[in-house]
């Protein structure tokens, strides 16, 4: 192996593989987070009273996890450009090319299979939380907003934290799929880098070592915020 | 004649709750006065709890109404039913009935200290100093002040609800509701959550009690009233009521606890 291939500035690729590391930490976080936002939402629905809202939540989380993610990636793609083409051209009478912008499009879809995942993982979650705990905030005046932040959402995360982090691991791996629509991030960059240099072991295994870098660093944080979580819970 | 609904402490008037097709509630009421300290029994299943859930609104009554220090609980009508009329005043009210349960309910990612202060912090909006010194004292009151830095899961059952009586006071509540705090506990560890409830009635504290506890309804209750299927069978001092029971039923039900 040659290492001088991994140099810093023009005469290596050590600083484009970096950024495409810190891409790829980018889409990660944004999609997980956008997928947080929609799981507990459809969580919500799932446990709601009025049967159309818990349809509607367990529709989306059927199509978008019984779909490769890959395909999501495509349909969205290249549909949604199509769209915005027809819009453009048919509201602006502007006839030229528009993609949909990659980095937006990549956390969109990313975000919305994690939100599937994390769908169920809140749901479950929420319903172990044992009633009394809501109930003693309802009895001293707390309102919905207040008995959500202060006892649900604590409760919740430590419960929702195991599954939350398995989550975490296959968004930030599976934005690896967003290079097919030329997001420049640790696999295109690999993928430009083998191509460029005819050393494509060297690069994917450069790539290889950054994903792990990046899951196993993310595995301790979600380590810590499980310890934190289960304070004054009986160690068994 | 002066109108007891606007100045006694706490008012239910005919309440009425049905779970389904089964009325558990057909029409209860209780008027406490300041300095109150009334005792509900009555055998499993006669709607004591539920009562007493109905006060705070725990369960939205099906029928009658709830007035708070002259304050009347609003309520409008849903599809199926009276639903909470005001979300803001409701909350500013149950702020005003300080509740223990049966199963502490202590929140359990809090330490005790957090769990004391949480309600004057969050709800009332107190100064953290001021709670905080009001919330040290009264669980030296309680008798555990050592272990404001413990979590729940650290306590015995009986130092868990002397914690929830810390929490109900450190509210400052006009009214305390007890939902047997008592019949969760270990039967060792009774005594001392019924010492601080004897206290509490010493210094003139208005409180609602549901217990199987015979001993404390006799000795600390000014009044005492016996429930059978959703009703007032009886009410009377307890002197009466245990020393001379009007009702067949309650002479049974006291024959078969005591």
């Amino acid at each position: 192996m040659d290492f001088s291939l991994l140099a810093w500035g023009d005469a290596g690729w050590g600083d484009q593989m970096a950024r495409g590391a810190v891409v790829t930490l980018a889409v990660a976080v944004a999609a997980y987070a956008l997928g947080i936002v929609i799981g507990t939402g459809l969580a919500a629905m799932r446990l709601s009273a009025i049967p159309p809202l818990r349809w509607i939540a367990a529709i989306y989380t059927t199509v978008i996890r019984g779909i490769p993610e890959l395909l999501v990636i495509y349909l969205v793609f290249f549909g949604g450009g199509a769209a915005l083409r027809a819009i453009a051209a048919g509201m602006f009478g502007y006839e030229g090319y528009i993609d949909l912008p990659i980095f937006l499009t990549g956390t969109i879809c990313i975000g919305a299979s994690a939100g599937a995942y994390s769908t169920e993982v809140i749901r479950g979650a929420v319903q172990s939380v044992p009633k009394g705990q809501i109930e003693a905030g309802i009895a001293v005046g707390m309102t919905k907003a207040q008995r959500f932040w202060r006892i649900l959402v604590p409760q919740v995360a430590r419960f929702a934290l195991p599954g939350l982090g398995n989550v975490w691991q296959f968004t930030l791996k599976d934005t690896s799929l967003i290079s097919v629509i030329g997001l420049v991030e640790i696999m295109r960059q690999a993928a430009i880098a083998a191509g460029s240099t005819r050393e494509p072991f060297t690069f994917y295994l450069v790539a290889a070592i950054l994903y792990l870098g990046l899951t196993s660093f993310s595995n301790r944080g979600f380590g810590w915020a499980e310890t934190w979580a289960n304070r004054g819970v009986r160690r068994s | 004649m002066i109108d007891s609904t606007a100045t006694a402490a706490l008012v239910a008037e005919n309440i009425v709750k049905r779970f389904g097709s089964l009325e558990v509630l057909k029409g209860v009421s209780l008027t406490a006065t300041s300095e109150d300290v009334i005792s509900i029994i009555g055998a499993s299943g006669s709607g004591k709890s539920t009562f007493l859930r109905c006060i705070n609104f725990l369960e939205t009554p099906d029928g009658g109404r709830i007035v708070v220090g002259g304050e009347e609980i609003r309520i409008k009508q849903g599809r199926s039913g009276p639903i909470i009329g005001d979300q803001a005043q409701l909350s500013r009210i149950r702020a005003r009935l300080g509740m223990v349960f049966q199963g502490f309910n202590l929140w359990s990612h809090m330490t005790v200290l957090q769990n004391v202060m949480e309600g004057p912090l969050v709800v009332l909006r107190q100064p953290r100093a001021e709670v905080h010194d009001r919330a040290m004292d009264l669980l030296a009151k309680v008798g555990i002040a050592e272990k404001h830095d413990a979590y729940p899961v650290e306590l015995s059952g009986g130092q868990q609800q002397r914690v929830a009586i810390a929490r109900a006071l450190c509210m400052e509540p006009q009214v305390l509701l007890f939902d047997e705090p008592t019949s969760a506990l270990d039967p060792e560890l009774v005594g001392e959550v019924l010492r601080v409830m004897r206290d509490l009635a010493a210094e003139g504290r208005t409180m609602i009690v549901v217990t199987h506890e015979m001993g404390f309804a006799r000795e600390v209750s000014n009044r005492v009233m016996f429930l059978a299927d959703g009703l007032v069978a009886e009410e009377n001092s307890p002197a009466e009521l245990f020393g001379n029971p009007q009702t067949e039923r309650c002479r049974r039900f006291l024959a078969s606890v005591l």
